[in-house]
């Protein structure tokens, strides 16, 4: 079942993003609060992690890479080979990284109930939750809450999926996936995305 | 009884006040505020507070921004197994509590030179096992094995793993222990900069002539005569640079040019010299002189005469001992007397040439100290490689098996390589002889792949 947060005010400053509609007034005058829901703002933020991730895929890798021209090469050890490129999980997660470098106001990150990296793996309850919800149902979100050190944060988990041969076939073979008989379409994964709440 | 004591006390504490504000304010000499030895990494620089502590009212925000300004291109180069960036996910936050590795000063913290161990670390050697402690389970060659020893075997550097990684491993397993030995790669950074030649100018002309004729046979020098062909002449580097021609006079003469005037076409070389911890001191506005070292301040051994050098370019490079095998082996050996470098005499790299004769292997190139501490690097700018020499000698020393793929790997395979780093009684022999205990880290790999497949 999805768990809906109404009106739960968000640090981050996406006021000014939907500051006309965000204004809400209770029956008897009083300001209830100010911001967006935190799902639509998750929301809005996966579907441009989502698009992003996408064009990279099928507009560089796919163009580019060795089904394609074949001038670039996608690989886990990109950096150490000459015309070496990120996979489209490492794109993904490079956008995380950079992102946490300039903002506070929200992370995300890739994990797997399977995952290639150990480090990747859930690690709080709601993480393993939210994983195990979006696997046991399919085109479903999971939306929920947790405190890590000192911060609550609003969590929301969107289900990653297996869109190409490529994304399948590149886990089942890799040495190191706990699981090798992912299919085109199946849940490998959940991106995961927390924004802090003010306390 | 009772207001003198008060009295005192408020005299005294104006007077302590006084005295730290005037030290941290106005007075140039600081000795007095420093609260413990630099570590053996800073110590030439600990009276360049500034470098360090960039706002007298910053915290660990500060000293990370410090850290960042001179390590961080480090830490790229390196591919760091460990940035930041990691750990700034949430889900880190529980580790965080027990080391919060966002911050360099979480297990380098300065002036504790006392406990400040190899790498300049100052927290426990079993920092890996907080967050691996369950490697066994993946892994089962790791099972049982000494909480403390993942980065002290050999194995695993918390930065930099650019030569120890698995598919790395796996990927130059085999090999024989001794490759073709390579020539050294010629370097061509500077060549790669088309020197502007300056106009002909009367006044310029006449003070060359007239400087040359004090030093007759110049021309016959290895330095002059490299340059003269990059079509230099001796005011490219005795003026000023950005000098005008109508400008020139005996008073802009430059005895003796430095790194300013050698920047100019050698820029990577000169970064990396003020990187190193031969030109940290002039980077950071000090004295180029070494100055007296202590066991406290170095775990190397150095002559007398070596206290009172003057560190730039021209201490190895002068202009009459220009070849690389005086600059890359003479010159250091003037100042270093620590075992290793006094071994290097009868070592086999020292001696490659004559080892070598009619084996299989076949060198003309001359081994020095610089082959392996100031490697040859390659960059590729415009798609094609450019070679610089490498000139922070300790960018491949800390730690050691930075060395691997910038230099042992060009004549060694990787077993060995790995094997000979991490037995420290064959580096202080230069290398004379086999390493004495095999590191299992490229069996493991190997093994896991197998069993995988």
């Amino acid at each position: 079942m999805n768990k809906l947060l109404k009106t739960k005010s968000v640090k981050f400053g996406v006021a000014a993003v939907v500051a006309s509609s965000a204004l809400s007034l209770s029956g008897c005058g009083e300001t209830e609060a100010k911001g967006i829901a935190p799902e639509l703002y998750t929301d809005s933020l996966f579907a441009v992690m989502k698009a992003d991730r996408t064009n990279y895929t099928k507009y560089v890798v796919k163009r580019l890479g060795p089904n394609g021209a074949n001038v670039i090469k996608p690989d886990e050890h990109w950096q150490d080979i000459e015309n070496g490129t990120l996979l489209p999980a490492q794109m993904f997660r490079a956008g995380a990284e950079a992102v946490a470098e300039m903002t506070d106001q929200f992370t995300y990150s890739l994990q797997s109930k399977w995952p290639i990296n150990s480090q990747n793996a859930p690690k709080t309850p709601v993480e393993t939750e939210g994983l195990e919800y979006i696997a046991e149902n399919p085109g479903e979100n999971f939306y929920g809450e947790e405190t890590l050190g000192d911060t609550k944060y609003f969590t929301a988990v969107y289900p990653d999926v297996a869109v190409s041969s490529a994304c399948s076939s590149c886990h089942n073979d890799h040495k190191d996936s706990p699981k090798t008989d992912f299919k085109v379409g199946d849940v490998m994964g959940g991106v995961i995305i927390r924004v802090p709440l003010e306390s | 009884m009772k207001k003198l004591l008060w009295l005192a006390w408020g005299v005294c504490s104006v007077m302590v006040a006084g005295y730290l504000g005037y030290k941290m304010t106005l007075d140039e000499d600081k000795a007095a505020l420093l609260i413990g030895d630099a570590s053996h990494g800073h110590f030439q620089i600990e009276m360049a507070c500034e470098s360090c502590h960039t706002d007298p009212f910053g915290g660990k925000e500060v000293l990370q921004g410090a850290c960042v300004n001179c390590h961080q291109k480090e830490l790229d180069d390196a591919h760091d197994s460990h940035p930041k960036k990691t750990f700034n996910d949430p889900r880190n936050a529980d580790l965080l509590k027990i080391i919060d590795a966002r911050y360099c000063i979480s297990c380098h913290t300065e002036h504790q030179n006392e406990q400040t161990h190899d790498m300049g670390v100052t927290v426990a050697g079993d920092y890996c096992y907080y967050c691996h402690e369950n490697v066994g389970d993946e892994r089962p060659s790791h099972e049982g094995l000494a909480f403390d020893s993942c980065a002290s075997a050999g194995c695993h550097n918390y930065h930099d793993n650019k030569a120890l990684y698995e598919s790395f491993l796996v990927e130059k397993s085999g090999g024989q222990w001794l490759k073709e030995v390579s020539r050294i790669t010629k370097a061509n950074s500077a060549a790669e900069l088309v020197f502007e030649p300056v106009s002909p100018d009367e006044n310029r002309a006449t003070l060359i002539t007239e400087k040359t004729k004090d030093h007759p046979d110049i021309f016959t020098h290895a330095l002059a005569i490299t340059h003269n062909k990059a079509g230099m002449d001796c005011g490219s580097c005795h003026l000023p640079p950005a000098l005008g021609a109508s400008d020139v006079s005996q008073q802009s003469w430059i005895d003796q040019p430095g790194v300013t005037e050698c920047s100019v076409c050698h820029q990577k070389e000169s970064d990396g010299f003020l990187a190193s911890k031969h030109g940290v001191k002039l980077a950071q506005g000090l004295s180029a002189q070494v100055g007296t070292m202590v066991s406290e301040h170095s775990k190397l051994t150095f002559s007398d005469a070596s206290q009172d050098t003057l560190h730039g370019c021209s201490t190895c490079h002068s202009s009459d001992v220009f070849a690389p095998s005086a600059s890359g082996t003479d010159a250091c050996l003037s100042c270093h007397v620590d075992e290793h470098s006094t071994n290097f005499e009868h070592s086999p790299h020292a001696n490659i040439e004559e080892n070598l004769k009619g084996s299989v292997h076949s060198a003309s190139s001359e081994v020095t100290c610089a082959t392996c501490h100031l490697p040859r690097l390659k960059e590729k700018k415009k798609g094609s490689d450019v070679v610089y020499v490498e000139h922070n000698q300790n960018l491949t020393l800390r730690p050691n098996e930075k060395m691997i793929r910038t230099v042992c790997m060009e004549c060694h395979n990787l077993s060995f390589s790995i094997d000979a780093l991490a037995d420290e009684s064959l580096i202080k022999s230069n290398f004379t002889g086999k390493p004495k205990a095999h590191v299992p880290s490229i069996d493991w790999a190997l093994e896991r792949t197998k069993e995988k497949e």
